[in-house]
């Protein structure tokens, strides 16, 4: 059976969500390679091993966080070289996405990016696509080259499937543009304790009509009540209100959660583009005419100051 | 000391138009209006704050690969303020994918003379976001991007990159390829007399032979990818829409409750 190269996203050993869900979509094309790179990079074979990997190739190296994206490309190339894969599956995040365009010029293959499912076909690995901001759904397939495919986080769900997860050493040359543009520092993001906005299975935004960065403390309890991640609209970011990391829509994050909670936000097309694939969909907001009321499968007109207050104190009343 | 500032730009259409795919499965660019791609415009910005703030001297150069409407987004960056412009057209371009596209400016920007690309963080069609790491990479150049804030300083690109995880402060040597985020800053309203000025500008028109590229290169039949199908997505079904009447927060959480989300 051929092998599907499967790039791990991980924080120091820990597997990120997206990874296990390209797992499932690895296994419906051939036996899954896992790549990870990286401090910890053995750590996740075991995570790997459980979701389906037959094989974990892994390299530590300081390069990997010191230089931006290209010794990433360097490594999935010389996995590449080492395994033939059927198809090379990566996240796509920011940096999956840029580390997947390179290698696939370097390959000579084509690159489609934001596949929201995967399957096998006649002709190799066949991309759905959701584009004009989820107005339309496309059918894609590279036809030279080895696919290289990024996918979207909640495209599939994580299955169990074990495997043997065999850890092996992948050894890897750094090329000459590895090392051209340095890390001089990093920040990370100081932790909410709430979900990850892309791979969260309830979101709650809020809007225009929160009106306040300090009123975005009952978005918040909301959120908490569900154990929900937050996002805003570009309003409110652009207002200063919320954190652009947590921007919903065209110029933020993409997100396909099984419940979308839109509060005081309108529903522009720049929005809509960044929740529209939602399985579930809800809006609170005070204008009947909101084109958001267009998408929900439930809606509520009334001032938010009231209903979400009241909804979060039924949750917590239903949860008990 | 000069600086060779090559800002790509895209026309696209109008995302708040009605957009759809012709038979061939292209982008239809006929029924909607076209216009510089929104992201685009903090691109062309981000090279007019490095040339305001620099002591050398900056040319800024904006280079667009389209049709002939495509001119139009060329139009709009002289008039807030860029110095020329060139645009790649050629009959064989059309159905061209993210790595022709990429070959196409690469070659272009190679033929302009450069020390600084600066793209968007996507455009607002495909939405990809890829090119500006394809051109980085076929460049043989550092790629310093979806930067938040940038500055050139001594031949040295620096910039802010907002990630999901953390947020990384870069740096390389010039030539460097850049793309900037919508956080970089606010674009400019080109202003009456930009609009004027623009109109001098020269603008230069090359075709793929003045770029040594063959029409197999590109376009649909040099295409990477396949689009077998393109579907629009079915309207979502009508869903239950109640006022609130004091009730509404208990009613919303009746539904969530039937739904199992409590």
């Amino acid at each position: 059976m051929a092998e599907v190269l499967v790039y791990v996203d991980h924080v120091d050993g820990a597997v990120r969500k997206p990874t296990l869900e390209l797992l499932t979509l690895a296994r419906r094309i051939g036996e899954p390679v896992a790549v990870a790179l990286g401090n910890g990079a053995g750590d996740t074979a075991a995570a790997l091993a459980e979701h389906g990997a037959v094989k974990v190739l892994t390299h530590e190296a300081a390069e990997y966080a010191d230089y931006l994206v290209v010794p990433k490309v360097d490594a999935l190339q010389a996995a590449h070289e080492a395994v033939s894969p059927a198809a090379v599956l990566v996240p796509s995040s920011a940096e999956g996405k840029e580390i997947a365009a390179r290698l696939a010029l370097r390959l000579g293959s084509g690159i489609i990016t934001d596949a929201v499912d995967l399957e096998a076909g006649d002709e190799g690995p066949v991309a759905t696509q959701s584009v004009f901001a989820a107005s339309f759904t496309t059918k894609s397939r590279v036809s030279k080259g080895t696919p290289v495919i990024t996918v979207k986080p909640n495209s599939a769900a994580v299955e169990a499937a074990p495997a043997a997860g065999a850890v092996e050493a992948l050894s890897v040359t750094f090329s000459a543009q590895a090392t051209g543009t340095k890390v001089t520092g990093r920040t990370p993001r100081e932790s909410t304790g709430r979900p990850e906005l892309t791979e969260a299975a309830i979101v709650v935004s809020g809007g225009r009509g929160v009106n306040g960065a300090e009123n975005f403390a009952i978005i918040e309890a909301l959120a908490d009540s569900l154990g929900a991640a937050v996002g805003a609209s570009r309003a409110a970011v652009d207002a200063g209100w919320y954190p652009h990391t947590n921007q919903v829509g065209q110029t933020g994050k993409s997100v396909s959660p099984q419940l979308y909670i839109a509060n005081g936000i309108s529903g522009a097309i720049q929005h809509r583009a960044g929740m529209q694939t939602s399985k579930t969909i809800v809006a609170i907001n005070k204008d009947a005419e909101a084109p958001i009321f267009d998408l929900v499968d439930y809606g509520v007109v009334g001032d938010l100051f009231d209903v979400v207050p009241a909804l979060t104190e039924e949750i917590k009343t239903r949860k008990g | 000391m000069s600086l060779r500032i090559v800002v790509t730009v895209k026309y696209v259409p109008d995302a708040t138009g009605d957009r759809h795919f012709a038979d061939d499965l292209t982008v239809d660019r006929d029924d909607v209006d076209g216009l510089l791609s929104e992201l685009d415009e903090y691109a062309v910005e981000q090279a007019l704050q490095i040339s305001e703030n620099s002591d050398d001297d900056v040319e800024i150069t904006v280079l667009t690969v389209g049709p002939e409407d495509a001119k139009d987004a060329l139009r709009k960056a002289l008039s807030m303020g860029a110095d020329k412009a060139i645009h790649v057209e050629d009959d064989d371009i059309h159905g061209t994918d993210a790595i022709g596209t990429s070959l196409v400016l690469a070659k272009a920007i190679e033929k302009a003379g450069y020390d600084l690309v600066i793209s968007g963080m996507a455009s607002t069609d495909g939405t990809m976001g890829v090119v500006p790491a394809l051109l980085a990479e076929r460049l043989g150049v550092p790629q310093v991007t979806l930067l938040s804030e940038v500055s050139v300083e001594d031949g040295t690109v620096k910039g802010r990159r907002d990630g999901d995880a953390a947020s990384e402060n870069l740096e390389a040597s010039l030539p460097a390829v850049v793309s900037v985020t919508d956080q970089s800053g606010e674009a400019r309203y080109p202003s009456f007399k930009g609009i004027m000025a623009a109109k001098k500008k020269p603008v230069e028109s090359w075709d793929l032979s003045d770029l040594d590229i063959d029409a197999e290169e590109v376009g649909l039949e040099g295409a990477y990818t396949t689009v077998d199908g393109a579907a629009e997505r079915p309207a979502r079904t009508a869903g239950t829409i109640v006022k609130d009447e004091g009730e509404g927060g208990k009613q919303l959480a009746e539904f969530l409750a039937g739904q199992k989300f409590i």
